[in-house]
């Protein structure tokens, strides 16, 4: 029995990890290898040439140092990406926390817990779009929060800035991506012992050290998945602040969607690099912070 | 499906030509395997199915039902947007039977080698084709020709030409489909005074009311418009910019921008309609089809006439290089019959003007050919192709007859030689 037990368990953990290798390598590992090959080829209006030139990246940065202090299109576009990322980052994980917080320690009975929990991923039953179409409406400037606004005279005269500007954008981003920090925070939260928080009142822990000490540091987990997935979809994202942006507020994805409806797929793959190390390196940065495998 | 494309060129050491090759078979078997589930051949076209790549504007489900009942040939829409159009027919040729492209992408297109010119001999009423498009003329008066007018874009010297010919041959690039005269749209009743000329667009008046669209390609034409009326600039071509034109341009824009001129911009047609109803705009670029649906919805919206003229687009049926057998024939039967008049009096019950006028006029009744061609008061209520009503009786279509609106074209959207660069400085004006 123990000879063919040995040899089974030498080649299953293959065989059992080959399926999703074999989606990772063809729906991910080679189109993005294809992706950085062909940020290096050449291109004219109709035709991608394989080459091996560094003009793409050179035209994606071009101008940036030269310029400086000036800030060039890239830097740009990419500051105001970073800053949407801050300050929604920012608010959805207050929000998360505090959402997650109630539901895990507040709550005392786990079917209501879930019931709520369920509640908490209703944004996700429509489509994403539909999310965004739905909030200008009430924002805009013949919209509700207007009329709202002038009927109780708060205002004289209708506001322009609830939508097609940052404030829109921003509202949007953390409607559409809380649900994304409370999730992961809520699973760490209901992972921690009560036992522990328990000890730490026992042992005369007021409510915020109790919450310092004990609860963040055992969510830290949670914190850092939900910050990964929030960063990295605003980073990417060019669909949101092309609707409630107004197309007027620049986006790396909507640049890249651009050169890609002209063609220039060279300089859009070139564009797709440079984001995606920068991901990379935001998401190694907060690796350094968070051991995640360690804490999971 | 850009994704499938990157990866099928992106391996290195095999040429690119070898790979479409590759792609050509795959997307050869697929469109055989098609039409294997079709009724048995009666007679030649009987069966066909064409897959028809175009933008959703112009398929429309009841045409393709009336070529099912007339010819037999099905018809499977393919809809994507005006872009995606041109980088299909680029990176994926096999994809489609038939194609409705736009006339200023076929600089793109024709290079490329996967387009077929169309054989004249095989189109029953190519003679008949309205001299906007064979001599860029109307009622024998020249018309402008600044960017890709479709004259300079219609011959090829052979049936396999990458380049044009500037005299007439046997070989059509493209047979017309639809073509229009775009304008502003305005909301008269929130303007409340008369509006003349593209400078308007600019006016501080409309600050945080107006848009432009964000279609570098497009956008840059109407832009070029703006800055001509504004007395600013005299382009020598609107349609093939130098850089320091494109800049000048670009720079009018940003200025605009960030004073606030310009409330958002818009990419599709759903957008344009959702600004100019919720009254979130007043004035801006607008396609006719848009400002019949603001209409429609009851809100009074204008596609003004402009002295300066109207920036002008076209497009038209394709064929692609690989297609042969019934399926060729099919295609041509099906192009026959489009321009055979039933399509044409539809396209033009929706405001768009057909290649074959004649055949169109005895498809139309005479109030409705009155109304839509001719620029007279309608005698009767006129209603859409759907049903709906788009203007009571005593409406005149805003600028008038076809004659007026195709013969006051300053420009055609275009693809300009330098290209790539005029993309490059509409990503900066959006991040300005």
């Amino acid at each position: 029995m123990a000879a063919p037990a040995l040899t089974t368990s030498k080649y299953a953990p293959y065989w059992q990890a080959a399926p999703i290798a074999l989606i990772f390598a063809a729906f991910f590992l080679i189109p993005l290898a294809a992706t950085v090959v062909v940020s290096f080829w050449e291109y004219t209006e109709y035709s991608i040439e394989p080459a091996f030139v560094s003009q793409n990246y050179l035209d994606v940065f071009d101008g940036c140092f030269a310029d400086l202090p000036n800030l060039c299109v890239t830097f740009k576009t990419y500051l105001s990406t970073l800053k949407f990322c801050l300050i929604v980052w920012a608010i959805t994980l207050v929000v998360g926390f505090t959402t997650s917080y109630f539901l895990a320690f507040h709550i005392k009975s786990l079917t209501v817990q879930m019931a709520l929990f369920m509640v908490c991923t209703i944004p996700f039953w429509t489509s994403n779009v539909i999310r965004m179409i739905s909030w200008i409406p009430l924002l805009g400037r013949n919209g509700l929060l207007n009329d709202f606004l002038l009927s109780t005279g708060l205002v004289t005269e209708r506001q322009d800035w609830f939508l097609y500007s940052d404030f829109s954008v921003g509202l949007a981003f953390v409607h559409l991506f809380t649900p994304f920090m409370a999730v992961p925070i809520f699973n760490s939260m209901m992972r921690i012992d009560k036992a522990l928080v328990e000890a730490a009142y026992d042992g005369g822990a007021s409510t915020w050290q109790t919450l310092w000490n004990v609860i963040i540091p055992l969510c830290k987990p949670g914190i850092a998945i939900g910050s990964i997935f929030v960063i990295t979809i605003v980073m990417g994202d060019y669909i949101t602040i092309g609707v409630m942006g107004g197309q007027q507020i620049a986006s790396i994805g909507k640049v890249i969607q651009v050169q890609m409806n002209y063609l220039q797929f060279p300089i859009a793959a070139a564009n797709a690099v440079v984001l995606l190390i920068l991901v990379l390196m935001i998401i190694f940065a907060m690796t350094k912070l968070v051991d995640i495998r360690k804490e999971l | 499906m850009t994704d499938t494309t990157t990866t099928t060129t992106g391996t290195a050491g095999v040429s690119r030509r070898t790979l479409l090759k590759g792609a050509a078979a795959t997307a050869g078997l697929a469109a055989g395997s098609g039409m294997i589930t079709g009724f048995p051949a009666i007679i030649a076209s009987e069966g066909v199915t064409l897959r028809y790549l175009g933008t959703a504007v112009n398929q429309s489900a009841d045409i393709a039902k009336k070529a099912k009942e007339d010819l037999g040939i099905t018809i499977e829409y393919v809809p994507v947007t005006t872009d995606e159009v041109t980088k299909r027919i680029v990176t994926q040729p096999n994809s489609f039977d038939i194609v409705d492209s736009e006339y200023f992408s076929l600089k793109k297109l024709m290079p490329s080698g996967n387009l077929m010119g169309m054989d004249s001999t095989k189109i029953k009423l190519a003679d008949k084709i309205t001299p906007v498009f064979t001599k860029g003329e109307i009622a024998g008066k020249q018309i402008g020709d600044q960017g890709t007018a479709p004259k300079k874009v219609f011959y090829l010297p052979d049936q396999f030409a990458t380049e044009f010919s500037a005299e007439p041959t046997q070989w059509i690039t493209l047979i017309p489909t639809v073509y229009n005269a775009d304008t502003l749209g305005i909301r008269p009743d929130l303007i409340g005074r008369p509006i003349e000329s593209w400078a308007e667009l600019l006016n501080p008046e409309f600050k945080g009311k107006a848009s432009i669209l964000n279609i570098p390609s497009i956008g840059i034409m109407d832009a070029a418009m703006v800055v001509e009326a504004m007395g600013e600039y005299k382009y020598p071509d609107k349609g093939n910019m130098t850089r320091e034109e494109i800049d000048l341009t670009m720079k009018v824009l940003t200025e605009a921008k960030q004073s606030g001129q310009f409330r958002a911009f818009w990419s599709d047609f759903n957008e344009s309609v959702n600004l100019m109803s919720s009254g979130e705009t007043v004035i801006q670029s607008m396609w006719s089809p848009a400002v019949t649906a603001v209409r429609s919805k009851g809100i009074a919206c204008t596609f003004q006439p402009l002295k300066e003229g109207y920036r002008s687009w076209a497009s038209g049926f394709g064929l692609p290089k690989t297609l042969e057998g019934k399926t060729l024939d099919g295609a041509y039967e099906f192009i026959n019959w489009f321009l055979s008049g039933w399509a044409g009096a539809y396209l033009n019950r929706q405001g768009y003007y057909s290649a074959v006028l004649e055949t169109a006029k005895e498809n139309m009744e005479p109030y409705e050919w009155a109304y839509w061609m001719e620029g007279k008061p309608a005698e009767k209520d006129i209603l859409a192709p759907d049903g709906t009503l788009l203007e009571k009786a005593g409406a005149v279509r805003d600028g008038g007859s076809y004659e007026d609106r195709m013969g006051s074209v300053a420009c055609w959207n275009a693809v300009m030689d330098e290209n790539n660069y005029m993309v490059r400085k509409w990503n900066e004006f959006i991040a300005a």
